[in-house]
């Protein structure tokens, strides 16, 4: 047993960034990093994309190698799960029965990817992917003029489907839901992208139930309700993702949707948090709604806000909520959260497309972007900008390309919070 | 050794803003600041390898569009994660309207 000092449970994102922060923070105590897998934390962004269509990639891409593990005294336990936590001692349990105290600990399992519950799907029949291992794996099999299923239409089927047409696939697409990408995207926007899909050959289904998966000879077969075959060489599911949360339960820590954490990421326990894709928190810019968000650059911050939190800051997570994905050559954009609008108001230019969702007072809550490359990206910060300080922009100035969306910045009127 | 090439027009870039100038296989980021004065950097983000033209300037921060890294681009200087490698900035002139740039 070393001495106490701060413990990170997970090493993805999150964690590597709370990590880093500890020590960008001047905390100088030991700083232990412990994950499941055998790599030094890597960027998961790839795994969907460059990971599956370029062969040469061998290695993940670190966030935080060696090298720099060593220069910033970050011990990084590879490999290790952590069973338990003893709330009253302080005492993280781990999976070989060691113990290692600590002064302040930071939950950031992140989340798994959900299982296809069907008849078939359970003997290796579907693939899944969230590590690299699992990557390799997918793109081991994904062969020019094999023909691939993918079930779930949301951002890594997507993307998965775009990486396997570009390495000649044959892909047909299943999702359950009515369109793609019914979480969190709008459906004009789900519309450009399933026709993007479609230019490509991808076979997009949708509104269709799942019967089961079939091993025909070689291949697979996705039955579907009316009976009807998807044959294919290889089945995969993007169907969504689980919180980790076992180690939160059998700590007796709160779950909800996730660990159950403040508006400062701080579990039911005074002493551990939590941050990414497996930390659920209320944000104070949609009236305190609960949330759980699984996209790289929420762990990022949440991993920094987490680690200076445990340093004892008490500052309040309230970063607009924002991801990306890139699918062809086009770039999409979310920033803030599109169900929270009641009106869209659209804009065009250059190729690209933007969304922005206004509420009921006429305060943006979110916009929803998508064009060539990232095109779009610029638009989208500076919309996301007028979304943290709660503008409610002229819907008129918006729809037009012309108007500036930095003036808009600068001369929009404020909704005040509700109290 | 100076090796001066012309980049734009002074009035292509607008202020507090960033346009791409590609060069012999190699590609730069061309700002005018606020202050109305013009700077100009190596086009990629040291992190990823995105062009920064389709980046956001704020006051003297270019921000990369893709994974929000940040830098200085009067100095060059990265602000904190994801960047690890300063941004490489070089001399600028503005001579009759034109913008050029010393590539060294």
């Amino acid at each position: 047993m070393t001495a106490a000092g701060m413990v990170i449970v997970g090493a993805g994102e999150a964690g590597a960034r709370a990590a880093s922060t500890l020590r960008e923070d001047g905390y100088e105590g030991p700083v232990t990093l412990i994950g499941d897998e055998p790599h030094a934390p890597y960027e998961r962004p790839p795994l969907s994309k460059a990971v599956m269509t370029t062969n040469d990639i061998g290695e993940p891409s670190s966030i935080l190698d060696a090298d720099r593990l060593g220069a910033a005294r970050i011990e990084h336990l590879a490999g290790r799960r952590v069973s338990r936590l003893d709330l009253a001692n302080r005492l993280a349990v781990l999976d070989d029965g060691s113990v290692q105290a600590y002064e302040k600990l930071l939950i950031a399992t992140g989340a798994g990817p959900r299982r296809l519950s069907l008849p078939g799907a359970g003997e290796g029949g579907v693939l899944y992917l969230r590590t690299f291992a699992d990557a390799l794996a997918l793109r081991g099999r994904l062969r020019p003029g094999s023909r691939l299923a993918v079930i779930g239409g949301g951002f890594i089927g997507l993307e998965i489907a775009a990486s396997a047409v570009e390495r000649g696939c044959a892909v047909t697409l299943v999702e359950m839901a009515p369109r793609i990408l019914m979480r969190g995207v709008p459906a004009e926007v789900a519309q450009i992208v399933r026709a993007r899909h479609e230019a490509a050959g991808v076979r997009v289904m949708t509104g269709l139930a799942i019967e089961r998966i079939e091993r025909r000879g070689e291949g697979s077969a996705v039955v579907l309700g009316d009976g009807a075959a998807v044959e294919c060489d290889l089945v995969v599911a993007g169907i969504g993702a689980v919180p980790e949360t076992a180690l939160a339960e059998a700590s007796g820590l709160a779950v909800e949707n996730g660990v159950r954490a403040d508006g400062a990421l701080r579990t039911s326990d005074p002493h551990v948090f939590a941050a990414g894709d497996c930390c659920s928190f209320p944000h104070p810019l949609y009236g305190g709604r609960r949330l759980r968000l699984e996209a790289w650059r929420n762990a990022q911050d949440q991993g920094a806000t987490a680690a200076r939190n445990m340093l004892g800051a008490g500052e309040r997570y309230e970063a607009v909520p924002w991801f990306w994905s890139d699918q062809y050559d086009q770039g999409l954009q979310v920033a803030g959260l599109a169900d929270a609008g009641t009106r869209v108001v659209r804009r065009e230019g250059g190729g690209a497309s933007l969304f922005f969702h206004l509420d009921d007072a006429g305060r943006l809550v979110a916009v929803s972007a998508i064009g060539p490359g990232n095109a779009v990206a610029r638009d989208v910060k500076l919309a996301e900008m007028m979304i943290a300080r709660r503008l409610a922009p002229d819907p008129a100035a918006l729809a037009d390309p012309n108007a500036k969306l930095k003036a808009l910045l600068a001369t929009s009127p404020t909704i005040a919070a509700a109290a | 050794m100076s090796n001066w090439v012309e980049a734009c027009a002074a009035d292509e870039v607008e202020e507090e803003d960033v346009i791409r100038f590609d060069h012999e296989g190699r590609t730069f980021a061309i700002f005018r600041s606020p202050e109305d004065e013009y700077f100009a950097t190596d086009g990629l983000c040291t992190h990823e390898r995105v062009h920064l033209a389709d980046g956001l300037v704020m006051d003297d921060v270019i921000e990369c569009p893709k994974h929000n890294g940040r830098f200085n681009y009067k100095t060059g200087r990265g602000k904190g994660a994801p960047i690890c490698v300063d941004l490489k900035t070089y001399p600028v002139r503005v001579e009759g309207g034109r913008v050029l740039i010393d590539l060294g």
